[in-house]
């Protein structure tokens, strides 16, 4: 610590470059966060405890072609299944289409399907009791300050009623909890009543989005969507049964592979960062040779030297770094609620924060190791001669 | 004069520094230049010496040999009966930070430290205290009368002012040894007359041993010895206080 005086008067020594290239560090490590935040965002649901409980059934050729709501009864004869629900998805919006809603039409066997969904019997029966009920998430209710009891209208951005209205009138019965193992976006979802949705809607086709198996035994996975894929085998309906986890990974994957993009972009980022901030740094010695042959002179060892200038570097990393992540901390839910609900990013985890300041130390030492090895070799009496 | 012996023995103690057949050639490319030539040369605890000479002539060579920031090619070289030229780079930064003080033409302070902690840099490489550390440099800035500028930074300070912030460095652990690279070459008149006086000072009152390289021979009135150099070799001695 009593360096510290010395290393933090050497790196403010050019205060207008180092506000510079701090500036260049914040707005990297602003990126880290936000991409690594919508890298998780987009990656979260696929890796959960419950996920690997529950098979996915949907059309083998996409997830937007139906699958006949007959099939629910001979998928619930199979041995090793626990129970079966049906979702389709419904692309709501509320008054603003910016207001994105997560919103999915379910049969009253869906919740059951799902344990991360936590309701009380009075909730469950109050949803199977009203017709144009709807239950939501903790997180949903707090956004746009819904109420149980409060009558929303929601706009399908897909699918009209029978008198060509979009706007579909709900009654919120209940506002559900979610367990802690949860995946990212549960606590953002608006459920809604499959029939209520099936005979309103103007292209009613009795056709389900997609079936959820909830399993007795996660052991069982493989067997029983053999078994279930059978079912449709050579028909016109054929289907591709998965894990909830793998059927989520691949949802994330139709958009791209967003761990490679999120990848490319910071390998960009950061390559441009080092290369910068590394000229930043060799600058700063060069200018700086007369006072490091001073220190060397009044006895400050080679290894003094060489750490001086290390810490230099990784220090201007570390306040750039810890800030730039400080305002992604701060900007990712800013930019979740600006957004309406169409983004949905997590808050910074300590995982990002604990790889942010590994990064910060790796490039620290990466811009700082040549200029203070420079340090480190300079022959005092060649430095203060001007050599 | 091809090997000039300058003696100057105080009673009861041997010479702080003893040179022998000293030499120092430096390897330009292919070509060697050698730039002091066997100097014999005893300098004794508590002496105030004035290293003169024409441009080129080995005096900083002789200079930075004595402070231990270069090493001989040939020859002996004893401070306080420690042979530094024995010592490898890392030994001889411990021998600096405890034994000499320096100071330079141009000051060579730290921009962008202020007068008291551009004081305290040499006490960083001991075990004191925050609190130790800044009391002594208080004390080694009071004594070059600049007690009242331990908050400003070097720009804020006039060049003989400068100068003296650097002789509180050099003094601040106490070293055995100062070492002064014409020190009053880059000031006025009445700057470098208040310099040189406050290195006699340290020499007469706290017995510092002084080896100060100098052009001007009026700063080298302020000296007790005068040695001149001329193309690597000692060619005269004068006692001038």
């Amino acid at each position: 610590m009593k360096y510290f005086n010395l290393v933090w008067s050497a790196l403010f020594r050019r205060k207008t470059r180092t506000i510079f290239t701090l500036i260049s560090i914040i707005a990297a490590f602003l990126l880290f966060g936000l991409l690594n935040a919508v890298r998780v965002a987009f990656t979260s649901g696929s890796d959960t405890l419950a996920g690997n409980e529950r098979l996915v059934v949907a059309s083998r050729f996409s997830i937007m072609t139906g699958l006949p709501e007959s099939l629910k009864g001979r998928i619930t004869a199979i041995p090793g299944v626990e129970g079966v629900g049906h979702e389709n998805w419904f692309g709501g919006v509320y008054q603003d289409p910016k207001n994105f809603v997560f919103s999915f039409a379910v049969d009253e066997d869906y919740l059951a399907t799902n344990p991360d969904i936590l309701l009380t019997p009075e909730q469950r029966q109050k949803f199977a009791q009203t017709q144009d009920g709807a239950l939501i998430g903790e997180a949903l209710a707090a956004r746009y300050h819904w109420k149980v009891g409060q009558q929303i209208p929601l706009q399908s951005t897909i699918f009209p009623r029978k008198n060509g209205d979009k706007t579909w009138p709900f009654t919120i019965v209940g506002i559900y909890k979610t367990s802690k193992d949860a995946a990212n976006g549960l606590d953002q979802m608006f459920f809604l009543h499959w029939k209520y949705f099936d005979e309103g809607n103007m292209y009613s086709s009795h056709e389900v989005g997609w079936y959820v198996v909830k399993l007795k035994s996660p052991k069982d996975a493989d067997k029983v969507a053999q078994a279930i894929d059978a079912l449709s085998a050579n028909s016109d309906h054929e289907t591709k049964t998965q894990t909830a986890n793998a059927f989520n990974a691949s949802f994330a994957k139709q958009i791209g592979n967003i761990g490679l993009i999120v990848e490319a972009i910071m390998a960009a980022v950061f390559f441009t960062l080092i290369l910068l901030t590394g000229n930043t740094m060799a600058q700063a010695v060069r200018e700086r040779i007369p006072e490091l042959a001073v220190l060397k002179t009044i006895g400050f060892s080679n290894r003094s030297v060489l750490a001086l200038v290390l810490a230099e570097a990784i220090l201007l990393l570390v306040i750039g770094g810890v800030i730039g992540l400080g305002l992604a901390s701060v900007l990712a839910p800013a930019l979740a609620k600006g957004s309406g609900g169409m983004i949905q990013l997590p808050p910074l985890g300590w995982v990002i924060w604990i790889e942010g300041v590994v990064l910060m130390i790796v490039i620290g030492i990466v811009v700082g190791v040549l200029p203070a090895l420079r340090g480190m070799r300079l022959r005092i009496v060649d430095a203060l001669a001007g050599r | 004069m091809n090997a000039a012996v300058a003696e100057v023995r105080q009673a009861n103690s041997g010479p702080l520094v003893q040179i022998r057949g000293l030499s120092k050639t430096y390897t330009r490319g292919k070509q060697k230049l050698e730039v002091l030539h066997h100097i014999d040369l005893d300098i004794a605890r508590g002496d105030f010496f004035a290293l003169m000479g024409p441009s080129g002539s080995g005096k900083t060579t002789l200079l930075n040999l004595i402070g231990g920031l270069d090493s001989p090619t040939d020859g002996s070289l004893s401070v306080d009966g420690k042979r530094i030229d024995k010592m490898g780079e890392g030994q001889l930064a411990r021998w600096r930070a405890g034994n000499v003080g320096f100071v330079f033409q141009f000051y060579n302070l730290m921009p962008a430290l202020t007068a008291q902690k551009n004081v305290e840099l040499p006490l960083l490489l001991t075990k004191l205290s925050a609190a130790q550390r800044k009391k002594n440099a208080g004390i080694a800035l009071q004594l070059v009368g600049l007690a009242d500028r331990a908050t400003h930074k070097p720009s804020e300070l006039s060049g003989g002012q400068q100068q003296r912030v650097a002789i509180a460095r050099a003094i601040v652990s106490d070293p055995t040894l100062l070492v002064c690279d014409e020190p009053t070459g880059d000031l006025d008149r009445q700057s470098a007359e208040e310099v040189l006086t406050l290195l006699q000072r340290l020499n007469r009152e706290h017995g510092k041993t002084i080896v100060m390289v100098t052009h001007d021979p009026k700063a080298a009135e302020y000296a007790s010895h005068t040695l001149h150099l001329d193309k690597g070799t000692l060619v005269e001695q004068q006692r001038t206080a």
